[in-house]
């Protein structure tokens, strides 16, 4: 299966090699000579900002896309991968971000898939089976392969994409942002199968914008910047400042400056609420929280457990089955007839999760997304037709204020980057002037310069004395802000911990283990 | 991650890929012609001449893209609010009755600027009426608009059938058809318009409701990219999500839009009832509900695209009409198979060069951007 013996053979210590490796998408220079030297056996990260060519680099490496120039050296050897089917002949494998399995199909099925080798499956599986447990034994991935993907956690989903790459007889791993969508202990986990698997001498690539995650289990590092290669470091000779400070080109403070809240009156509250989704499943439990002037309260938990529903109900966008939600001390009809419109006039102001679905019409132009759910305001309209001058002079001030770039109230607004639309969302909804803003996911696919901006913008409202809930899966981001963490599990709230406490107290709450207190201490 | 390719210049996007289109289409038609033993060249050489080449062809023309200008509208409006209204042809085959009721009432004692006025606001509330059932349908019951659209296409078609032969027809007559209107129901022809640069437009029906179908683009144009209805359409068409987030009432908006949309189809109903025959007959709006989504796609749902859309497809059927009258072994048929071809690759295959012209224009652009710019390092 693996020709790990010839490879070993070579003696070669460069697994993979790419030079001045150039990528052009029409005008866009997304690759520009790369130069980047992986040694076998290692972890070696790649970090840089959304559009840094990270995602581009890796897809020329795997044969989605072709080189305009440069050559690849597979164990020293020239290579020409024209498509996935050549990169994983030459044994490279590839962990995407969003995994490609089938739901429906077990674990045996969906490693199997594409490498049956017969029209009969009988004599496949017997020996998929065999090689399945051979590889479980060794890199310590236990997985049931009767299971079905679809009942199985998404870290578990990753291991068996894992194993898929592994059983094509990968020597060389590349993932793309494996820790988004997993707690913090499913990380700690793939952390040390991978460590595992380097022990073996297989050797992986980590594409990641998590600066930790790349000090914590990496040898080596290689910054990108605007399609280049800035610089690449042995991972014990750098620091995370060093590393964002490469990444975006200039210093960055990671540290959130914030004084102490001074909580006022409570601005929303909410009572025993309970939200279905559309299959008729509840998805938010009976939740109750406040959040006061003045503070920022953040609900931390994996992504799916409820917390888009509890935002979407909050806001008016989803009819909410049970409950009672107060906005600044006045009744809000969330299981009947209210909608978004009706909040944000009585001063709600509501940042979603989904900026390019839900926050933006990617389609119009920033001009016209800055008036998106405010459209009813007389300032941005005569009588029914539309105040084009008022909406572009309004327009062209949030950019100067929020620095959005480029500066073109008339660009559309697909053509900015996801920091710079995030701005034009935060520009919209902070600039209202709202008594409660409601955040959720505040920085995803956002570069780390922008990142800065829009934390401190959220401090800046806390501090002008609005009511600020924040919900995120970054944790250290709710660790960050919040002033109060309530952690929401399976649709519940599992508990309310002030923002230093543990992270791995925080982790086994976000895991469900409800009481945590004594297992932390 | 979606490959970032460069933007096309806007007359890439709306001039060269319709044209390329346009052209295939022909292309193939003259291999169908071939195919059938004539000569391409001699039906193109007749396509173009029967409609452009004297005053009564020029005539017949504009009178057909009057038709498809309304209908061309029609499904672009609903187009911006993402939904796909097939029912164009129902909508303004029902709409006739807003049309044919007035002059039968008003047309023996009112002149037509009277009737007129009372007929363009009978046609578009008929043809808004058969669009809403749809419409409320699809907003509160969730029943594609699609589906129902091509469900009332046949109801309206039997309706009008009942009503023309049982209600109607006037007593003694055999013909399924109402009596023809007094001077009152008539529309002017607009022989002035075309005497203005020279042309004598002969027997062509070509009418006042043009100048009504040019007001009509303008309008959708001011309504669509002008007013916060406009605003609320477009949203709920590009992004229903971002719909509800912003708090437009989708339902409201989704009836409204169909409204709009069989109200431009149903004032179809003008041109050839008020405009030609004076009288409603069986099967007067004779496809050109269908041609307007043809219209409307490759018009690109704006007014201005489909001002010029509906002009081809009025060369195409006068045009067609004038090579199935010279050219007997070309049935009529065969003029349907080009007008067919038009919309496949016009309409249908869209963006079917679309890639191909992209990378084009970028390895052309990036040659262009490489050349100032010294190798790295």
């Amino acid at each position: 299966m693996t020709n790990l013996g010839k490879k070993r053979g070579a003696m070669n210590d460069i697994a993979i090699e790419l030079k001045g490796i150039d990528k052009k998408f029409g005008l866009i220079h997304a690759n520009k000579n790369i130069n980047l030297t992986v040694r076998k056996g290692t972890i070696h990260g790649i970090v840089g900002e959304n559009g840094a060519g990270k995602s581009t680099m890796m897809s020329i490496l795997y044969g989605f896309y072709q080189a305009d120039d440069g050559d690849i050296f597979v164990d020293g050897k020239k290579t020409e991968i024209r498509d996935p089917n050549a990169a994983i002949a030459v044994g490279i494998g590839m962990v995407h971000q969003h995994f490609m399995l089938v739901e429906n199909f077990t674990v045996l099925e969906n490693i199997m898939l594409g490498a049956e080798e017969s029209q009969i499956l009988n004599a496949g599986i017997t020996k998929a089976r065999q090689e399945l447990k051979r590889l479980e034994d060794e890199y310590e991935l236990e997985v049931d392969p009767d299971a079905v993907i679809e009942e199985l956690p998404v870290g578990i989903q990753q291991r068996v994409e894992i194993l898929k790459a592994l059983y094509r007889g990968a020597e060389i791993l590349i993932l793309d942002e494996p820790t988004g969508v997993l707690t913090p202990a499913e990380a700690d986990h793939l952390f040390r199968i991978l460590e595992q698997l380097k022990s073996q001498g297989k050797t992986i690539l980590l594409i990641t914008h998590k600066l930790r995650e790349i000090m914590a289990v990496t040898d080596e590092v290689s910054v990108m910047r605007r399609g280049e290669m800035v610089a690449t470091r042995a991972t014990a000779e750098t620091s995370v400042e060093e590393l964002a400070e490469l990444m975006v080109g200039r210093r960055v403070l990671l540290q959130v400056d914030k004084g102490p809240a001074s909580p006022g009156k409570v601005l929303m509250s909410v009572e025993n609420l309970t939200v279905r989704d559309s299959r008729g499943v509840d998805m938010v439990k009976d939740v109750s929280f406040t959040v006061r002037a003045g503070e920022i309260v953040g609900i931390a938990g994996i992504a799916g457990n409820g917390q888009s529903e509890l935002l979407q109900a909050i806001s008016g966008i989803r009819r909410a089955v049970r409950g009672k939600v107060e906005l600044q001390g006045q009744p809000v009809h969330v299981t009947g007839k209210t909608d978004a419109a009706e909040l944000r006039r009585r001063g709600l102001a509501h940042v979603p999760e989904d900026r390019q679905h839900m926050g933006l019409v990617l389609k119009f132009d920033q001009s016209e997304n800055t008036i998106l759910g405010y459209h009813d305001d007389p300032k941005y309209l005569n009588g029914v037709f539309l105040n084009i001058d008022a909406i572009r002079k309004d327009a062209a001030d949030k950019i100067e204020k929020y620095d959005i770039r480029p500066p073109n109230p008339l660009l559309k607004t697909a053509n900015f980057s996801g920091g710079n639309q995030q701005k034009i969302v935060l520009a919209r909804e902070m600039e209202r002037d709202p008594a409660v803003l409601v955040i959720g996911q505040p920085t995803r696919g956002v570069d780390v310069g922008a990142i800065e901006f829009i934390h401190k913008r959220i401090i800046e409202m806390r501090d002008a004395g609005k009511a600020v809930l924040l919900v995120s899966v970054e944790l250290d981001e709710i660790r960050a802000l919040s002033d109060r963490i309530l952690v929401m599990f399976d649709g519940r709230i599992v508990g309310e911990r002030a923002p230093d406490a543990g992270e791995a107290e925080l982790g086994l709450l976000m895991a469900g283990v409800e009481d945590t207190r004594e297992a932390a201490e | 991650m979606s490959v970032p390719y460069a933007k096309l210049p806007a007359w890439v996007d709306y001039g060269l890929i319709p044209l390329v289109n346009l052209a295939v289409a022909f292309l193939v038609a003259g291999l169908v012609v071939l195919a059938v033993g004539q000569s391409p060249l001699r039906a193109a050489t007749l396509l173009i001449e029967g409609a452009f080449g004297y005053g009564e062809g020029i005539g017949y023309t504009l009178y057909y893209a009057t038709n498809f200008i309304f209908t061309g509208l029609a499904v672009a409006v609903a187009f911006h609010c993402g939904l796909f209204n097939i029912g164009g042809e129902g909508q303004a085959y029902v709409a006739g009755l807003g049309v044919a009721l007035p002059c039968l009432w008003l047309d023996q004692f009112a002149p037509w600027y009277v009737v007129f006025p009372v007929a363009i606001l009978g046609a578009a509330l008929v043809g808004a009426f058969w669009a809403m059932i749809p419409g409320w349908l699809q907003a509160k019951r969730g029943s594609h608009v699609v589906i129902t659209t091509i469900m009332f296409n046949f109801i309206a078609s039997s309706l009008m059938v009942y009503v023309l032969v049982d209600v109607l027809k006037p007593t003694g007559s055999m013909a399924p058809q109402t009596r023809t209107f007094a001077d009152g129901g008539q529309l002017p022809r607009l022989d002035w318009l075309l005497a203005s640069v020279g042309l004598d437009i002969g027997g062509a029906p070509f009418n006042l409701s043009f100048l009504l179908a040019l007001v009509a683009a303008i309008v959708v144009w001011i309504v669509i990219w002008r007013t916060k209805l406009g605003y609320e359409i477009r949203t709920m068409g590009h992004s229903p999500s971002a719909a509800s987030y912003a708090g437009i009432r989708q339902s409201r908006i989704i009836i409204i839009t169909m409204m709009m949309s069989g109200a431009l189809a149903g004032m179809m109903a003008l041109n050839p009832i008020m405009g030609d025959q004076h009288s409603m007959q069986l099967d007067f709006v004779a496809g050109a509900g269908f041609v307007g989504i043809a219209v409307a796609l490759m018009g690109r749902s704006h007014p201005v695209g489909i001002v010029p859309a509906a002009i081809l497809f009025g060369v195409l059927y006068q045009g067609g009409a004038e090579i199935s009258f010279e050219m007997p072994e070309i049935s009529r048929d065969m003029i349907t198979i080009i007008q067919g071809l038009v919309i496949l690759f016009a309409g249908a295959l869209e963006n079917m060069f679309r890639p191909a012209i992209t990378t084009f224009f970028a390895t052309l652009g990036s040659a262009r951007a490489d050349k100032p710019l010294p190798a790295a390092e």
